[in-house]
């Protein structure tokens, strides 16, 4: 007998759920606004299906029904990456420690 | 071109990147490299998804034209915005991951043979099941998130929009979801699929605006959630383990974000969903308002009090964001420190109108982060404090959530600021916060109003220190 595929997606994503669990509970409270800007970012990662969506059309037509949406979402989930990884890179960039000369 | 399993793999690679790029976070020293595992697990999946298509055709200009479109528009937001805008843009960054899983479920639909699905009209029930779930709560989420987004900008009135039977109405929409995705397992006709996006674009805004302005802490984080799962849900039909992993990330961090703030103010979670709290219910502040008497003192006095004590602490609200008073407020307490003053900070979890929203400020303004307390860390040192300097916060000072089991706010943990010495209050009037009660805090007799602007006033201390 054997085991349909989506059971081992299942299980990635149920353990995933597990992992993300434990990691978000140990994120200290005061980076929970970077938090949300990088969870934002990373789930943009959908830009993977937007590419293959958008590459639908043939070499003669590279617009059709299908492949336009794609091409809405790779800008759509663009603006996200980009947007997201650097406006976190700025909210951190931002935390400072006491600095040591003063008290 | 690459094989499907070395692709599979170079993608759960990216999946752990992401894990690690959380994992930074739990403390700011490795936030930073945190982030740079986050945006180096996102290049290795767009690059290894290139190196998968074989036929390179003219599509492939416009792929990488439109990704540097968007990322140019992405990033000129990221450098433009002021951080006190940070709630809305998250709620706009959510907005758009639910849009694009729309549009790719969308695709797929139109054309499942690209997604190695089936044929149009003939899709495998398990990714029509996964697709549809991505698509309805992608949707959900796109337009839940543009009402909180609208909220939060201003554009749109914070207070709650309720009419009868909503609860009810969302009921049977919700209901409908369910219906519109069996049919179309059924027999696959787009009408099906089409109505069930339509209706779930009306389902998220119907979600959204029965909640409060100060409810948005929740919203956020639930919507970030619900991005999550969506992301999930196309992940599941694409077969894609980077985006399943992702997507539980997400949806699980968005969630436990969702219920510390529910926590942060004594709510269960479906009673912030059902909504309708505060706003526009003033009756129980406005009746006995005008015969209480209140202390009310200038700059001059705050600035006399403020160096003379021998420990201060500031208690930041929305209401600093809203003044931009984060500024100013550091260069009160440099002069505070140069006399000699302690000075912490004392952060409710939901101050702001996000998670961590007030942390973000305090940062932005070089306030280091190890002066920066959470609500336990610090409430038991307001008994050894001489000053109490609250700044744009109300409710979550409100002492009546400790005593009077009537309040809307009863059981809510609040700041200790009562039991401090004295306590500075700015606040341009003596009108109720959010949840429409007065703060008893007002005329207690250690409480001295300084009734201005935020920015304003903390600027005239300084003057006077």
């Amino acid at each position: 007998m054997e085991i349909d595929p989506f059971i081992f997606r299942l299980s990635i994503f149920i353990l995933s759920i597990f992992v993300g669990y434990y990691v978000v509970w140990s994120v200290t409270p005061s980076l929970h606004t970077p938090l949300m800007s990088v969870t934002n970012a990373i789930s943009s990662v959908i830009i993977v299906g937007a590419i293959i969506a958008s590459l639908a059309g043939s070499s003669l037509s590279v617009f059709n029904q299908s492949s336009i949406f794609g091409f809405l979402a790779i800008i759509l989930a663009a603006i996200n990456i980009f947007g997201g990884f650097l406006v976190t890179q700025r909210m951190l960039a931002m935390y400072k420690k006491k600095k040591k000369d003063k008290k | 071109m690459i094989s499907a399993n070395l692709l599979a793999i170079f993608y759960l690679i990216s999946g752990i990147l992401f894990i690690l790029a959380l994992r930074g976070l739990s403390s700011p020293e490795t936030s930073r490299q945190g982030n740079l595992f986050g945006i180096i697990g996102m290049a290795i999946a767009i690059t290894v998804t290139f190196l998968s298509i074989d036929n390179f055709s003219s599509g492939f200009l416009y792929v990488i034209l439109f990704l540097l479109v968007g990322g140019s528009i992405g990033a000129f937001i990221a450098f433009k915005i002021p951080m006190t805008a940070m709630p809305e843009l998250v709620a706009g960054f959510h907005s758009l991951v639910g849009l694009a899983a729309v549009f790719v479920a969308i695709s797929a639909f139109i054309s499942p043979e690209v997604f190695n699905l089936g044929t149009s009209g003939n899709i495998k029930l398990a990714s029509l099941i996964e697709m549809s779930i991505g698509a309805a709560v992608g949707a959900i989420t796109f337009s839940g998130s543009i009402i909180a987004f609208l909220k939060l900008r201003g554009i749109m009135s914070g207070s709650p929009i309720t009419f009868p039977g909503q609860h009810i109405l969302n009921l049977l929409i919700l209901i409908s979801i369910i219906v519109l995705t069996y049919f179309l397992c059924l027999n696959q006709s787009p009408n099906f699929f089409w109505s069930l996006i339509a209706i779930s674009f009306l389902v998220g805004f119907l979600l959204i605006i029965p909640i409060g302005g100060a409810d948005m802490p929740v919203v956020i984080s639930m919507l970030n959630s619900y991005s999550g799962w969506a992301a999930a849900g196309i992940g599941f039909t694409l077969e894609n383990t980077a985006l399943i992993i992702t997507g539980a990330l997400v949806g699980s961090s968005g969630a436990i974000l969702s219920y510390i703030m529910c926590k942060g103010m004594n709510r269960s979670f479906f009673n912030v969903i059902l909504g309708g709290f505060g706003g526009t219910d003033q009756t129980s502040g406005k009746t006995n308002k005008e015969q209480k008497p209140v202390k009310s003192g200038n700059a001059d006095d705050a600035a006399f009090l403020m160096k003379n004590a021998s420990s201060v602490i500031i208690v930041p609200g929305y209401g600093m964001a809203v003044a931009q008073a984060q500024h100013a407020l550091r260069e009160m307490v440099d002069s505070l420190k140069k006399n000699g003053v302690k000075v912490s900070y004392a952060i409710h979890p939901v101050a702001g109108r996000m998670p961590g929203h007030m942390n973000v400020l305090l940062a932005e303004a070089n306030v280091p982060y190890d002066e920066v307390f959470e609500l336990e860390e610090i409430n038991n040192d307001f008994a050894n404090c001489d000053v109490a300097y609250v700044i744009g916060a109300n409710d979550v000072t409100n002492p009546v959530a400790k005593t009077d089991p009537q309040s809307p706010i009863y059981g809510m943990p609040v700041l200790d600021v009562e039991k401090s010495k004295s306590v500075l209050f700015v606040k341009r009037s003596l009108s109720p916060g959010y949840a429409g009660i007065d703060n008893d805090l007002f005329y207690r007799d250690n409480t001295l109003m300084l009734f201005a602007d935020a920015k304003k006033m903390t600027e005239d201390i300084i003057k006077n220190l």
